[in-house]
């Protein structure tokens, strides 16, 4: 049974404005939290056990409890809606439909966290969103909402919207507050943290869209009850946008104990493959999620059913697993060619890459290079060892996780269909059309990790 | 152009309002804000005297602009059409045909990924993932969106584009 608690609203005529929003319990949470002390807020969060919607899965109320609080310093609280990731386009969804539910989010966090300005950091490409924000903002202020001491707490929030410009990077954490402060997206060493030295050298908690507008069912329900929700350590609803081969593409919320294939197959999520086709493969978290064949994404290695959570997802570690990531669910079918589809990731990564780190800036290039004669029949057998060890260089040598993300969907396309990448180099025929080959109606044995 | 370069004071007002946004001498995290600005009112691109004066506009210096600039792709260091197509090609818009999109508009107009029609009118410009992924084949137009592309809508779009009947803000 699906159970909605942030998009059980989206459907009604009108939500995206105050009073619509208000007349269904809208601003109720807020109401609610600023009658609490910010401790327990972050309290409530923490039982809730939210995770970072981003993309990590971070316990949410254990990162806003690093926050440090030194004496006269200001804090803030930024939130995320840089959503570049390909497969992603939840937040967008949240925010089109739902602007209150994050200005909602967005008051309690700040309260709880001490940021009396707060900032929407958003892709650029998402040029119209930032209108329907700033309504939203401009609306709850007048309502009293925002603006000096809301509700006679003595609480004061001002919410901006601020505007990138065209750069993945980006949606890390410290590239974002490079932008904010007017910078290159160049993502800063860690330490410090965010946490001690943010946005201008001040604390600074970053938070995804989906995470923030979390918070309002948990102050709604309380954090022992949105702990209830879905099983173990994946609490709560979890939004899925899904996309690529399948008959309903769009953004869904999910209570994390369906299965895969319920998820893929019933009418009420991605609605089957188009056309009859057979399912291939699936990068079930954002591109940068190993991608799995579809005998290991509807069962994990040890033949249990895979669910739609962060622990079954990643069943099997790297081997046989892959990642719940952003919930950005992309879904190939038979006719589709991973070395194809991983070539255009890999050009991503290598547009993306902001440069600073080698193994990042050349191995990227490499590695597009490399697809792209493989998958313009110029192959040789020996590249696809030498694609195997430049991503192998690549991880877990980089200033960011940007390097991680470019090299893991190459090392999985490798690991489950290196067979295709080397029926790519003896039959270049497959260039005139993006067909690989269909063969995983029939699911291969699972390759040991290298 | 390089004589008068200077926001309209409209704009110039909602620069003021943009630096308002953050603390006291944080000035420069207006920069991306303003070169959006800048990008708009002085003809689709940022020449260096352009960057140059919105240097000075918020008191930093010309390299901080340019460095900004150069780094984001929403940022045209060149000159582009009217109309600059931006369709997305990263994997999920692939898998559903953006391939056959961006080559119908190659053939349409004439032109390569990444060149402009000799009238000026269109810029093809392939993009990466813009988030739109589940409603793809797509591309984005100006301030907006234009999804789930067949050839027949493409048709309809630059029709449109011709006809000067586009919304583009
Ligand atoms: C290359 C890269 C891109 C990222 N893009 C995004 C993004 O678009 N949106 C997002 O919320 N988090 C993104 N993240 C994760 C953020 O760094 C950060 O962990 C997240 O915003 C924290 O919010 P959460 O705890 O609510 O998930 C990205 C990380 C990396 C390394
Ligand atoms: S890993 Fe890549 S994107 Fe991240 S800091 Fe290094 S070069 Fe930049
Ligand atoms: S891949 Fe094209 S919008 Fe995401």
């Amino acid at each position: 049974m699906s159970k909605k608690l942030l998009l059980k609203n989206a459907h009604i005529e009108g939500i995206r404005y105050f009073d619509t929003y208000r007349e269904h319990g809208g601003y109720q949470s807020v109401e609610k939290a600023l009658k609490m002390t910010p401790d327990q807020i972050v309290e409530e969060v923490k039982t809730s056990g939210l995770r970072g919607r981003g993309g990590a899965g971070f316990p949410t109320g254990m990162k806003w409890s690093f926050l440090a609080k030194p004496e006269g310093v200001p804090r803030y609280l930024v939130v995320n809606a840089d959503e570049s990731e390909p497969g992603t386009f939840k937040d967008r969804y949240l925010m089109e439909f739902l602007p209150h539910l994050l200005i909602e989010g967005m008051i309690i966090a700040s309260y709880a966290l001490g940021s009396n300005t707060s900032y929407i950091y958003i892709r650029g490409e998402y040029a119209w969103i930032p209108d329907i924000l700033e309504q939203a903002i401009d609306e709850a202020k007048k309502a009293g909402f925002l603006g000096k001491n809301i509700l006679g707490s003595g609480f004061d929030l001002e919410i901006y919207v601020q505007r990138g410009a065209g750069a993945y990077i980006c949606g890390e954490e410290t590239a974002l507050l490079e932008s904010l402060e007017g910078k290159r997206g160049n993502p800063r060493l860690k330490p410090p943290f965010p946490a001690v030295k943010g946005l201008w050298q001040c604390p600074t908690v970053v938070n995804n869209v989906e995470t923030i507008a979390a918070v309002v069912p948990i102050i709604d329900i309380t954090g022992a009850e949105y702990a209830k929700i879905g099983v173990g350590r994946s609490t709560g609803t979890k939004l899925i946008s899904a996309c690529g081969n399948i008959n309903k593409p769009g953004v869904y919320e999910i209570d994390m104990t369906i299965t895969v294939e319920e998820f893929i197959y019933s009418d009420e999520y991605c609605g089957g493959i188009p056309n009859g086709k057979k399912l291939k493969a699936c990068i079930p978290g954002g591109s940068s999620v190993p991608i799995v064949p579809a005998n290991l994404l509807l069962k994990t290695a040890s033949g249990e059913p895979r669910y739609m959570n962060y622990e079954s997802l990643s069943d099997g570690g790297f081997a046989t697993g892959t990642m719940m990531g952003s919930g950005g669910f992309i879904v190939l079918d038979e006719d589709q060619c991973v070395v194809k589809h991983t070539m255009t990731l890999a050009h991503f990564y290598n547009h993306e890459s902001c440069g600073q780190c080698t193994p990042c800036r050349e191995g990227t290039g490499w590695m597009y290079k490399i697809l792209k004669k493989i998958e313009s029949g110029q192959g040789e057998m020996k590249d696809i060892d030498l694609l195997w060890d430049i991503q192998r260089k690549i991880e877990g040598n980089t200033i960011c996780p940007l390097g991680d993300a470019a090299a893991w969907p190459v090392a999985a396309a490798i690991r489950h269909f290196r067979d295709e990448f080397e029926w790519h180099i003896n039959n270049p025929e497959c260039l005139t059309r993006n067909y690989g080959i269909a063969h995983y109606a029939d699911p291969l044995p699972v390759v040991e990790k290298q | 152009m390089s004589e008068t370069i200077a926001f309209k004071p409209e704009t110039l007002e909602k620069v003021k309002q943009i630096i308002a946004r953050y603390p006291e001498g944080k000035q420069k995290s207006a920069l991306i804000p303003v070169l959006h600005l800048a990008q708009k009112e002085f003809g689709g691109w940022l020449d260096v005297p352009v960057m140059d004066y919105v240097a000075s506009v918020l008191e930093i210096t010309p390299i901080e602009v340019y460095e900004v600039a150069t780094f984001y792709t929403m940022f045209n260091m060149q000159p582009v059409g009217k109309y600059v197509l931006e369709v997305c090609v990263t994997g999920p818009c692939m898998l559903r045909g953006s391939d056959d999109i961006v080559n119908y508009i190659k053939e349409k107009l004439g032109i390569q990924a990444g060149e402009t029609t000799a009238d000026g009118l269109f810029t093809l410009k392939p993009a990466e993932c813009l988030g739109a992924c589940g409603y793809a084949p797509m591309m984005q137009l100006g301030k907006f969106y234009h999804e789930n592309l067949t050839k027949e809508k493409v048709d309809e779009i630059l029709e449109l584009c011709r006809q000067g009947q586009i919304a583009l803000d």
